[in-house]
């Protein structure tokens, strides 16, 4: 076990040097001159020149690799052309918004999911299966933007049951910074009236995000319980007069929620690329919106370090559940080489 | 005397074919079963019927501007209603549909001949090679595919062709990955073997016996994600990185009507609704090729 995680910690390391170089190229392959969004438009050239030398841009394109791996390696950023601070400082304090609200999704999805799948294995062909199936093939057929517009229009515009896009209502204050969470920062501050309008502000789009996440789980779980159930131990579980509850739980769901861990894994890596379109739609000040605009004024070193950041948090993720899941199932570490 | 009936030409290709129209029939007899999958082929059939013949289907230029006819609810005359600069948005979605396909099909025809090169020259050489190319796509997949997609879109500028472009660099790892695990369980059969020691150089022995075997496990695996990939690109273009006004992309036209969300629900909706059904009707019958290509199901 100790040689399989020293393995793993190795190749992410090459990994993250990989990454490093791909988000470089991104920000290489820009055709716009990053100076002239720096210097303006009106900028007289000499001014454009002098930047230039400033940056480092008139150096060769190994140099310019070469010093940029040394300020990533040194924790700098860059300085961000839109918020004018440093990026890294940026994302910290977007960074936990998202991270509550992908979590959230991500609890619910498994909640709701776990319980969906078993009861459609179980009840094969039953009117639940079909609503379970039915459901996951919505849930990964539709389009977060779309059902963000949709909840907003019916439940906030129409029924006026939820409260309006963002994070918190802006006459309340935000409790002291301790986690970045409002719903534990809250708790901290004994705030309920904060914390109570945190969830119902989260309620809409965790649900969004929720039903995408929900949809893998339950399909996951419905197809690996249904192929424990067929196998032979469970059948003698049920001949030596286990009661059936028993069966399930014991015998059953703990070896189907094998193959389920992996696909948690990846669920988190969809919720975080999710929250990009889902933040945009409900003014959630998080990573995902910071990215996406980001993104469409080209500000180049929030792109890279936004970019990076969520890469670096999907292969941790990744990483952790290949732990867990070589934890449940000894013969991942003996298999490999 | 027997070897000569054997080696009739005739009779070969005769039961080539004979195999052959047997395999098809089954999957035919396997499709009808899968009620969901006749569904989904409806689906995409419709969608392919509606590109095809989408001049016809129109009853508007979907590019007029009328504005004095702007934000006009759905009526008998437009049937979804107008959008904010007057156009029937009924043809717009009609005509949006070859966007769709557009992308969905150029980005199968990129990504899946990238990855499965790669795939191949890392399964079949080893070593080195397998081992650079293996750590190469273990970095693309690093990144959430979406927001590989979207740092490339933006990247690249914005616009079809760019967009395209950034869904193929976001989906190669995954069919490179399938390919190499394939070849690594064909390359040590005996036949590859046999062939090799009648002098099959390792270009024909690649192209020629390791490729067609990826074929149906890449095959399952891209119409699995064609699905993803119209999402995607309904996504970008939603952000703004995608296809760009006035071309008629359904991603794009759900986020123009964000602003009348209100008072003009279907600007923003209907196009949406178009998305989630040609989805749904990609990923209904991905699952069901899965399934008829699954040598398992083929026995019952």
């Amino acid at each position: 076990m100790a040689r399989y995680i020293l393995r793993r910690l190795v190749t992410l390391i090459i990994t993250l040097l990989g990454i490093m170089v791909v988000t470089f190229f991104i920000s290489l392959v820009v055709p716009m001159d990053p100076l002239a969004s720096i210097a303006g438009p009106q900028a007289p050239q000499e001014t454009v020149e002098r930047l230039r030398v400033l940056y480092g841009f008139d150096q060769p394109i190994y140099v310019q690799f070469g010093r940029y791996m040394n300020r990533l390696l040194h924790g700098d950023l860059g300085t961000s052309f839109q918020t004018g601070r440093p990026v890294l400082e940026d994302i910290l304090q977007y960074f936990p918004a998202t991270i509550e609200l992908a979590t959230l999704a991500l609890i619910v999805s498994i909640i709701v999911g776990i319980p969906l799948g078993v009861l459609s294995a179980v009840y094969r062909n039953s009117p639940i299966d079909h609503f379970s199936r039915v459901l996951s093939l919505i849930g990964v057929s539709m389009p977060v933007f779309w059902l963000g517009l949709v909840l907003l229009l019916i439940f906030y515009f129409k029924l006026g049951w939820f409260p309006e896009p963002g994070r918190l209502d802006i006459m309340l204050m935000e409790p002291q910074r301790v986690t970045g969470l409002l719903i534990i920062d809250s708790i901290f501050a004994f705030d309920w009236e904060v914390f109570w309008d945190a969830l119902k502000h989260m309620a809409l789009p965790a649900t969004v995000l929720g039903l995408y996440g929900l949809a893998g789980i339950a399909r996951i779980v419905r197809s690996s319980m249904l192929d424990v159930l067929s196998q032979e131990y469970i059948k003698t579980a049920r001949i030596k007069g286990l009661n059936e509850f028993l069966v399930l739980t014991r015998h059953a769901l703990r070896n189907a929620l094998v193959p389920a861990v992996t696909v948690i894994g990846l669920t988190y890596g969809g919720l975080l690329e999710g929250s990009v379109l889902t933040e945009t739609i409900f003014a959630w000040p998080g990573l995902g919106r910071y990215l996406a605009t980001a993104f469409l004024t080209l500000d180049l070193n929030a792109v890279v370090g936004g970019t990076m950041l969520v890469a670096l948090t999907f292969s941790l993720a990744n990483l952790t559940v290949d732990l867990i899941y070589a934890l449940l199932n000894p013969k991942i570490t003996l298999a490999e080489p | 005397m027997n070897i000569t009936k054997t080696l009739d030409k005739g009779e070969a290709r005769r039961q080539r074919w004979r195999a052959r129209s047997r395999y098809w029939k089954d999957s035919f007899i396997l499709w009808r079963r899968n009620r969901l999958m006749v569904v989904g082929t409806g689906i995409i059939v419709f969608l392919l019927l509606v590109a095809a013949f989408a001049p016809l289907l129109a009853t508007h230029d979907p590019y007029e501007q009328i504005l004095s006819d702007r934000l006009q609810p759905p009526s008998r005359q437009h049937y979804f209603g107008t959008d904010s600069l007057g156009r029937d948005i009924y043809s717009r979605v009609v005509f949006g549909s070859r966007v769709t396909l557009t992308i969905a099909f150029l980005v199968a025809a990129i990504s899946t001949p990238l990855g499965l090169v790669i795939g191949v020259l890392a399964g079949y050489f080893g070593k080195a090679l397998d081992e650079i190319l293996m750590r190469l796509s273990d970095v693309f997949l690093a990144f959430p595919k979406l927001i590989l997609a979207i740092a490339f879109a933006a990247a690249l500028g914005p616009g079809v062709e760019n967009a395209i472009v950034a869904i193929a660099i976001a989906n190669w790892p995954s069919y490179a990955r399938l390919a190499r695990a394939e070849t690594l369980t064909v390359r040590s059969n005996d036949y590859i073997q046999v062939i090799r020691s009648m002098g099959a150089s390792n270009l024909r022995i690649m192209v020629g016996h390791i490729t067609p075997m990826c074929m149906s496990s890449i095959i399952v695996r891209l119409s699995l994600d064609m699905g993803t990939i119209i999402l995607t690109a309904a996504g970008l273009g939603f952000l703004g990185l995608g296809a760009q006004p006035p071309v008629p992309e359904w991603g794009l036209m759900v986020s123009d009507g964000r602003q009348f969300l209100v008072d003009q629900w279907w600007v923003s909706t209907l196009p949406g609704i178009a998305i989630l059904i040609v989805v749904m009707g990609f990923n209904l019958m991905g699952d069901g090729i899965r399934d008829i290509l699954d040598p398992h199901q083929r026995q019952s």
